[in-house]
């Protein structure tokens, strides 16, 4: 048992932390949630990509390093060290990308990869509808077969990134004799549709802070040609399920973004806190806390994947104990709470540590650290909502891990 | 980096895990807290056997050379059983006498790792006046300051609200060694103390969260388990969250301990982040356990409840919850 780096490790350390000193913006870009923001995290996965940091854990082919999970989890820890800015494409890098590199055809992965990577075409994901959000498996959108391609009709929402995305993706119901059947999960397809096409209204949501961080998609008579189908029609929820697991589990919140919030806090603890205010450093040393635990058991998860074999993006063979080896399975729900919980905690605290500044909005002159923890803040109380409420998260731990008996939601 | 135990390492908790299984653990620990030390010596000797005390004996002591990460495996298992007994104490003085060597760690070195001696350990300041199990130990440890001392006798046991940690005041005897190489070899001792206490939770509390998920699984109530209802689900899978994300920090405090000598990188704030961790932890799942188990799990004639108050007394053994985070900050 060890926690040591080789020296190659070290060395891709250096080089992803001398590229980003070099080039991450002295002052962070405008919120990613807005129109302005949003183009100019699009030119920053430009100039990422342009030295192959935008996808590092890809194959070379398409414009990654095809960097190990450990390598990976390092360029996560030197990026947010560095300050970067939040990733824009991550719907597409952390949710579609997988799900291609799983189901996907040699044709779409050429066709799909390289925009995402380099930034020119940004995904949106279109998961919840008005009247299934956890449950999921209930959703209505159909999509009905013609010749060529299929129809979307319906509507979906809380589409993250959707209001200035280029294209979408998500499952929509091609078959309705499981839904009459009691099986809901049966007869759905995955997807692939671009946002501006005929028949499409993207309609934004202000998020709690009103910056449009999501939408509504109403779609009337959206054609999508076959080659946009993922996997096989009706197998829908089979291949999104792997994208789910890829949301919670190892790759959407990598340690890095939590110790360096962490790190970040810890600055401002010494710098601003009462030392006498042992309830506020007792949080604070609890938050160092959890991104340090959180750091260490993603190492033993990866450990263990590299072990098994496979890695974020690779293909990947059956594993034991009911999930896939490169993946972690059901346990990718305790993984899902505890950063959420954690980033939350993370940002109450530095709020509470900031006094008068904590209530500024992040667009505030005065906001501290240029908007950075009141941004943050808005961002964290999200968390536990979406990829799968933690409601959710915590009954597939009691059902799938700790084995105990189903009952109702 | 390869961040798991190894094939022979989790042999070893298994086999130690077996033994401890089939020792009758309620029943030591029944015996233990009532002042019949024989079951738990037996067993003692057993543990010795199985080359658990010489994890922290020096080689040229009949020991294997100071091993944390083998100590945590250990002292999980021995959390996992409730083994009763001065364990983390007698470890912890041999760390403190292996650092200082010489002719006081030869001494006493071979004894704890042989199993003849059970030792207790008091740091009279500032951490405790009391040293556990002293009535049942051979060596009674005190330090205070930079003065080591071997007890000449022990005051009254002070229940615990932990029945198996019998706590003693230690009183007079002669001093051992004095000055800064004493209480820096004392600041050590304390570490792995705190190390192998944070383990022992982490045992307490799969046990814990282990047995309470078996008694929801089975108890019926408005016809069916209720461990179908969310309420109870989200409990325990919380409890499972706390100790799932302990386990690496205690883990990665073992290595902090493995790599640190005197002069060497400083392992506290990793300890101490351990520590609180995996204490909370095991409280967590202590409270889910009593609260989940109804009535039952109020009472005492619940073999449970030995593992429910244990956890509450490791919560502030060897390191309170903020003195843990103090350190962790302190960096």
């Amino acid at each position: 048992m060890d926690l040591d780096f080789t020296a190659a490790e070290d060395a891709f350390r250096t080089e992803a932390r001398a590229w980003l000193a070099a080039h991450v913006p002295a002052t962070p870009l405008p919120s990613l949630e807005t129109a302005d923001g949003f183009a100019a995290h699009r030119e920053w996965e430009r100039a990422l990509h342009a030295d192959r940091w935008s996808v590092v854990s890809w194959p070379e082919e398409f414009g990654g390093r095809g960097a190990s999970i450990l390598q990976w989890l390092i360029f996560e820890e030197e990026y947010y060290a560095a300050g970067a800015p939040g990733r824009v494409s991550q719907n597409g890098i952390n949710l579609l990308a997988p799900t291609l590199f799983e189901h996907g055809t040699d044709e779409q992965r050429a066709r799909v990869l390289p925009s995402m990577a380099s930034g020119e075409v940004i995904w949106a994901q279109a998961w919840s509808e008005p009247e299934s959000g956890s449950d999921l498996a209930s959703l209505r959108s159909t999509a009905q077969r013609v010749d060529g391609g299929w129809l979307l009709n319906g509507q979906k929402t809380w589409s993250s990134r959707a209001a200035f995305a280029d294209r979408a993706f998500g499952l929509f119901r091609s078959d309705r004799e499981g839904l009459e059947a009691g099986k809901p999960h049966r007869g759905l397809t995955y997807l692939m549709f671009p946002l501006d096409a005929d028949g499409v209204t993207v309609r934004p949501i202000g998020r709690l802070d009103g910056k449009p961080a999501f939408a509504e998609l109403f779609l009337d008579e959206v054609f999508v040609p076959d080659a946009d189908v993922i996997g096989e029609p009706g197998q829908g929820w089979k291949v999104a399920m792997s994208t789910a697991g890829n949301e919670r589990g190892l790759t959407l919140r990598s340690p890095g973004r939590f110790t360096a919030a962490a790190d970040r806090l810890t600055e401002l603890w010494r710098a601003e806190g009462d030392p006498g205010d042992t309830a506020l450093r007792d949080r604070v040393a609890d938050a160092v806390i959890g991104a340090r635990a959180y750091r260490l058991f993603t190492y033993a998860n990866a450990s263990r994947i590299a072990e098994e074999g496979g890695g974020p993006a690779g293909p990947s063979g059956k594993g034991g104990g009911g999930r896939r080896a490169g993946s972690i399975g059901a346990e990718s729900s305790l993984n899902k709470v505890f950063w959420s919980d954690l980033d939350i905690a993370l940002h109450e605290t530095a709020l509470d540590l900031l006094g008068p500044y904590g209530e500024l909005s992040d667009e505030a002159n005065d906001a501290p650290a240029h908007g950075s923890w009141a941004e943050g803040y808005t961002f964290s109380l999200a968390g536990p909502i979406y990829a799968g409420t933690n409601e959710i998260q915590r009954d597939i731990i009691a059902e799938r891990l700790l084995g105990l008996p189903k009952g109702r939601r | 980096m390869r961040f798991l135990l190894d094939d022979e390492q989790r042999e070893f908790a298994r086999s130690l895990d077996k033994m401890l299984s089939a020792a009758d653990p309620a029943a030591t620990i029944r015996a233990w807290a009532a002042g019949d030390t024989g079951p738990g010596r037996a067993l003692w000797a057993r543990l010795a056997e199985a080359g658990v005390f010489a994890l922290a004996v020096p080689d040229e002591h009949e020991g294997t050379g100071f091993l944390p990460v083998e100590l945590a495996v250990s002292f999980r298992e021995l959390g996992r059983h409730a083994t009763p007994g001065p364990l983390v104490e007698t470890v912890a003085a041999a760390a403190l006498l292996g650092r200082l060597g010489g002719p006081l760690a030869a001494d006493h070195l071979p004894g704890i790792a042989s199993g003849k001696t059970a030792a207790s350990l008091c740091l009279a300041s500032p951490t405790s006046p009391y040293a556990l199990d002293a009535d049942a130990a051979d060596a009674v440890f005190v330090v205070d300051g930079d003065t080591l001392r071997l007890a000449e006798s022990t005051g009254p046991v002070q229940p615990s609200s932990d029945p198996a940690r019998r706590l003693a005041r230690p009183v007079g005897g002669a001093v051992l060694r004095q000055g800064e190489e004493m209480a820096a070899a004392a600041a050590h001792a304390a570490e792995v103390a705190a190390l192998c206490t944070a383990a022992q939770a982490l045992g307490v509390g799969r046990t814990l969260l282990a047995q309470t998920v078996a008694y929801v699984g089975g108890r019926t109530q408005f016809g069916v388990a209720i461990g179908s209802f969310q309420a109870v689900k989200h409990r325990l899978a919380d409890a499972l969250i706390a100790l799932e994300f302990a386990e690496p920090l205690v883990h990665a405090a073992a290595l902090a301990l493995a790599s640190g000598d005197a002069e060497g990188p400083a392992s506290g704030p990793a300890v101490a982040a351990a520590k609180v961790a995996a204490c909370e932890a095991a409280y967590t799942a202590g409270r889910s356990a009593l609260q989940l188990h109804g009535a039952l799990g109020y009472t005492e004639e619940l073999d449970l409840s030995l593992w429910i108050r244990k956890a509450r007394a490791l919560r502030t053994a060897w390191g309170t919850p903020a003195e843990c985070r103090a350190r962790v900050l302190a960096g």
